[in-house]
């Protein structure tokens, strides 16, 4: 037990981990994606020249599953516009020209032992989504289609750099904490387990005062990918979702520590504006930032001292799965982390040598190696056979492998390209 | 701001393909050192001569099939020489690199494709061609200009085992890069501490062997010490390509090479089997990797 199959240990280089959170300056500007979630993207709530207030609902969608967004800082509407968003992809969002007066409109604050669905809707009224990086929409999450016996509490934070949440434990336990209590409840759950990497012991500390009573603490060894829902139920339960299920399959639903304090927050009456990002790698001064969602990566870097060179590479979360943007990218829901990559290293690819090390790392038992083969010969349906579908995308195998062949990529496509085939 | 857009991850492990061959290489040294020692200039000569017919044909070959020639070549020809005895004349090498490389490699597609072992593609082709040349009856003697049988040999047909401190420290005649199991061992065994390559083939292959032996009756140190058993086990059955990518197809792997080599060795007219051993199982070593696949995560075995 305590153990999930493969994986990788880059070094860690997690240089804010001693950094308290501070908040980010008020942005001039916020742009909004109207959808930083799975699912459907929000409809427009307001229009060009609208005056907004923090907290303000701007979008939402009658779609089953989304999430809807609220304005992150007072001022005017100043532009509706197709953007390229912190996912990689071009969404419709809503720029907000601050008028610098931080005037709020919070919803009441509701009892903590209100009834389940009224709860579930003051989440999705508050628009929380996994805030792990997912952005699955959390009232969905919590209402599982079977029932649940576990909660896991998801404080790994398994990607080098990253320490957001591991900020979040230390000085926000307490919410932490009312959020479990929240969740547990919804949910029906009496097991609640609390899984940390032990490269925080301060945080294993924080949370086990914080959680005494109610929930185990479960120390798990730093490896990546642990972090993955998939992957730490393996480790602290030693079941595996069955391919191409969820979680609840196995009666377990997992939560991000940044989730369950956005949820504790949703509850009090304040919907989900900002988050933690850790601002680090290449500038002056890596920081925890408490930053308004939809403030730029450009503002952020400027508050940390600008790059202290290049920079070649922004990257919105961490450096295995996070995404390559530019400058003007905004902070989303899920967006725990801006990497400033100083220099770029160009190697080229060389042919594969069998060496093994892709199928050695692969957590989900998969054989990289072959499968990219397929996929760049276009066979889709060995591709299918040989369980493409199951690739995770956490990067082991490109990490690790020697020819440097971009095997995510590769996945990716062959990933697309035989679904399609399966619809078909 | 220019900025870089690929695709996740944005960090890489340090080691890539070349460091992997320059690994190889450098624990080659310690036998290769030994040998040349041992038998003197000729074996630098064969050695070099090796080497650069490897990358003449690598040039080629690459420039003929359209790709980018490697570092592996290099690798090729060393091993190659490694493996000829040292009274062969110097176009030996030189033809034997240039088949290893063509035959053997490149005319499967180059780097990665080949499916069998290019040095021992290139030393089986010489020993079927110039048999008297690549086993001849005497043998030089490391640092004595005597010649005799090698202890293979005078086991096989006069039943006279040589000793074992002279097999471990390299006193025997043999190929330039046999002679000695510590030099071997030495850089074997950090091979294996820079995980450069799996323990699973070595330990499989070289347990193999000594447990049939035992069965058989056997001298199990002589055999495992013996021949080029050694050489073959850390440098040649544990070359990427041509074996199986899985950890159990891997031990099924060295299990397979040390049963045939057991059978050459023991009922075979050859008195040697590592270059066989090996080539037969790399014909295998697709079909192994196909019945060792890992379990999917989330599935069960079928």
């Amino acid at each position: 037990m305590l153990k999930f199959r493969g994986g990788v240990h880059p070094k860690q280089y997690k240089l804010t981990a001693s950094k308290p959170i501070e908040k980010a300056k008020l942005p001039e500007k916020v742009v909004i994606p109207l959808r930083q979630h799975i699912g459907a993207p929000c409809d427009p709530l307001i229009k060009v020249g609208d005056e907004v207030k923090v907290g303000q609902k701007i979008g939402d969608s009658s779609a089953k599953v989304s999430a809807p967004v609220h304005a992150s800082v007072s001022g005017t509407v100043e532009k509706i516009s197709s953007e390229l968003s912190p996912s990689g992809e071009f969404v419709t969002c809503v720029t907000i020209r601050s008028d610098g007066r931080d005037e709020w409109v919070e919803l009441p604050p509701l009892d903590e032992d209100s009834p389940k669905q009224i709860l579930l809707e003051r989440i999705r009224e508050a628009g929380i989504v996994g805030m792990g990086g997912a952005g699955f929409p959390t009232h969905i999450k919590l209402n599982p289609p079977k029932p649940v016996h576990t909660l896991i509490v998801n404080g790994v934070e398994c990607e080098p750099y990253i320490t957001s949440d591991h900020r979040l434990m230390l000085e926000y336990s307490q919410e932490i904490a009312e959020g479990i209590k929240i969740v547990a409840k919804i949910l029906g759950v009496q097991n609640v387990i609390v899984a940390i990497e032990d490269n925080k012991p301060d945080a294993v500390k924080k949370m086990e005062e914080a959680t005494k009573g109610f929930a185990e603490i479960v120390v798990l060894k730093t490896r990546y990918p642990r972090g993955d829902e998939r992957h730490l139920i393996k480790s602290v339960l030693g079941v595996e979702v069955p391919a191409g299920g969820l979680p609840f399959d196995v009666g377990v639903v997992v939560q991000n520590v940044a989730t369950l304090k956005a949820i504790h927050d949703a509850v009090r009456g304040k919907p989900l504006v900002e988050r933690v990002v850790t601002v680090t790698g290449d500038v002056a001064e890596p920081k925890n930032l408490m930053t308004r969602v939809g403030t730029l990566f450009s503002d952020l870097l400027q508050q940390c001292g600008g790059p202290t060179k290049g920079p070649a590479k922004l990257i919105a979360g961490g450096p295995m799965m996070g995404v390559a943007l530019s400058a003007d990218a905004p902070v989303a829901k899920t967006t725990g982390c801006v990497l400033v990559m100083g220099e770029v290293k160009e190697e080229e690819e060389s042919p594969c040598i069998r060496c093994g090390r892709c199928v050695e790392v692969c957590p989900m038992g998969l054989m990289p190696t072959i499968l990219a083969k397929l996929v760049r010969a276009e066979k889709y349906e060995d591709a299918l056979a040989g369980n493409i579908l199951s690739c995770d995308e956490c990067g082991c195998c490109a990490y690790i492998c020697p020819s440097r062949i971009p095997l995510v990529h590769i996945m990716r496509t062959g990933k697309i390209k035989s679904s399609a085939l399966m619809k078909r | 701001m220019n900025l870089t857009v690929s695709p996740p991850p944005h960090i890489k492990a340090r080691t890539t393909s070349e460091l992997i061959m320059l690994s190889v290489i450098i624990c080659l040294l310690p036998a290769t050192g030994w040998g040349v020692y041992a038998f003197g200039w000729r074996a630098l000569a064969i050695i070099l001569v090796s080497i650069t017919s490897a990358i003449l044909s690598e040039w080629l070959g690459c420039y003929l099939i359209k790709k980018k020639p490697g570092p592996s070549a290099v690798v090729t020809g060393l091993l190659l020489a490694l493996c000829l005895p040292p009274s062969v004349p110097l176009w030996i090498p030189a033809v034997g690199s240039a088949f290893a490389i063509l035959v053997g490699k490149i005319a499967f597609g180059g780097t990665g494709n080949n499916i069998f072992n290019p040095a021992l593609v290139g030393r089986a082709f010489l020993m079927l061609s110039w048999p008297a040349l690549l086993a001849p009856p005497t043998w030089p003697v490391p640092l004595e200009s005597t010649s005799s049988a090698t202890p293979l040999n005078l086991w096989k047909h006069q039943h006279v085992s040589t000793p074992l401190k002279d097999l471990f420290w390299g006193f025997r005649p043999g190929c330039i890069g046999e002679i000695s199991a510590f030099a071997i061992l030495l850089g074997g065994i950090a091979l294996l501490i820079l995980r450069v390559i799996d323990w699973r083939i070595p330990a499989s292959y070289l347990g193999t062997v000594a447990f049939l032996m035992w069965l058989l009756g056997e001298p199990v140190l002589f055999h495992l010490l013996a021949g080029g058993l050694l050489l073959g086990a850390f440098f040649m059955a544990t070359d990427y390509v041509t074996t199986p990518v899985t950890k159990n197809g891997r031990l099924i792997f060295g299990a397979g090479a040390g049963c045939l080599l057991v059978v050459i060795r023991r009922f075979g007219s050859l008195p040697e089997g590592v270059t066989y051993s090996i080539l037969i199982m790399n014909a295998f070593s697709p079909l192994i990797e196909r019945f060792t696949r890992p379990r999917v995560y989330g599935t069960k075995r079928k």
